[in-house]
């Protein structure tokens, strides 16, 4: 565990016991969108994550990042979103941060797909989809910042940590 | 500089649509634009391939929702071919399999096309 400990260390300067974190911050424009993606996918690889979750937990946290875009900020572009992964033993978590209009999930109903088409309309899935993606998902709202959590549960989705940190 | 590109081909009456890349809210609108010429060129039968692409977030879905009912009205048809498992995958967890054709293979696509087969909206 001493090794594991310094191994975490060593190789990441902000982990702390047990816990890994990394961060990114990008403009709320959906050019970035992207580059998310890819964040969380690289983090996800190197976590032992298999194909299939990685999948998922790339199209949920470019769900919500299109929410904060979209929503939040109301298409406001250059406001803050700050993603980070938290690789924690048991759990593999994005959190998104932002600091426009809160979302409320207690009063959000999940749409009818046939009933979307008849309105001709394109969209109000993204909740949804990430709700179906993810074991868990949190909202918060802190002071000025909200907050989602994506959550897959690492026991039955893939390797906690790298085989380094268990020796 | 896009991740995604939309390239045209033509079957007979069908217009194909192969989509290249990575479909997310900010590649959506060249989507959105590419149906668009087709229907104000009164196309209505249109096919989309998706050999090429690689990614598809519920904004993406979102055009074809938004577009369907009216390609259907002028008698015509969206079908959708040739999907990756990983992208297909995103179609089936919304429920989209039940309510547009969705084919393995292009061939199969054209022939129910010419069979002037289409699914419906399940009744209010």
């Amino acid at each position: 565990m001493a090794n594991a400990q310094r191994f975490l260390l060593l190789k990441r300067p902000e982990a702390a016991v047990g816990h890994t974190l990394y961060t990114l911050r990008i403009p709320s424009t959906t050019r970035h969108l992207k580059t998310v993606r890819r964040f969380v996918e690289r983090h996800a690889r190197a976590a032992g994550l298999s194909s299939e979750v990685i999948e998922q937990l790339k199209l949920a946290v470019d769900e919500a990042c299109t929410n904060v875009i979209k929503h939040a900020y109301k298409g406001r572009p250059d406001q803050p979103i700050d993603i980070a992964v938290l690789i924690e033993p048991d759990r593999f978590i994005v959190r998104i941060r932002d600091q426009g209009e809160a979302f409320d999930p207690v009063h959000y109903r999940a749409p009818d797909l046939p009933a979307l088409i008849r309105r001709r309309q394109g969209g109000g899935l993204g909740v949804r989809l990430i709700r179906q993606l993810m074991d868990e998902v949190t909202y918060q709202s802190r002071g000025r910042y909200n907050e989602v959590q994506l959550i897959k549960y690492l026991a039955r989705s893939g390797t906690a940590l790298p085989p380094s940190a268990n020796a | 500089m896009s991740n995604f590109s939309v390239g045209f081909r033509q079957h007979d009456s069908v217009h194909i649509l192969d989509l290249h890349g990575e479909l997310d809210a900010h590649t959506a609108p060249e989507l959105e634009a590419a149906l668009q010429q087709c229907l104000r060129n009164g196309n209505y039968q249109i096919l989309i391939n998706g050999r090429d692409l690689d990614y598809i977030s519920s904004a993406g879905l979102g055009v074809f929702m938004a577009y369907i009912e009216e390609i259907r009205e002028k008698g015509g048809d969206l079908k959708i071919a040739e999907l990756k498992p990983s992208v297909y995958n995103v179609f089936d967890l919304l429920g989209f399999p039940l309510l547009f054709d969705i084919l393995p293979s292009e061939a199969e696509a054209l022939e129910r096309f010419a069979r002037g087969e289409r699914p419906t909206l399940p009744a209010t």
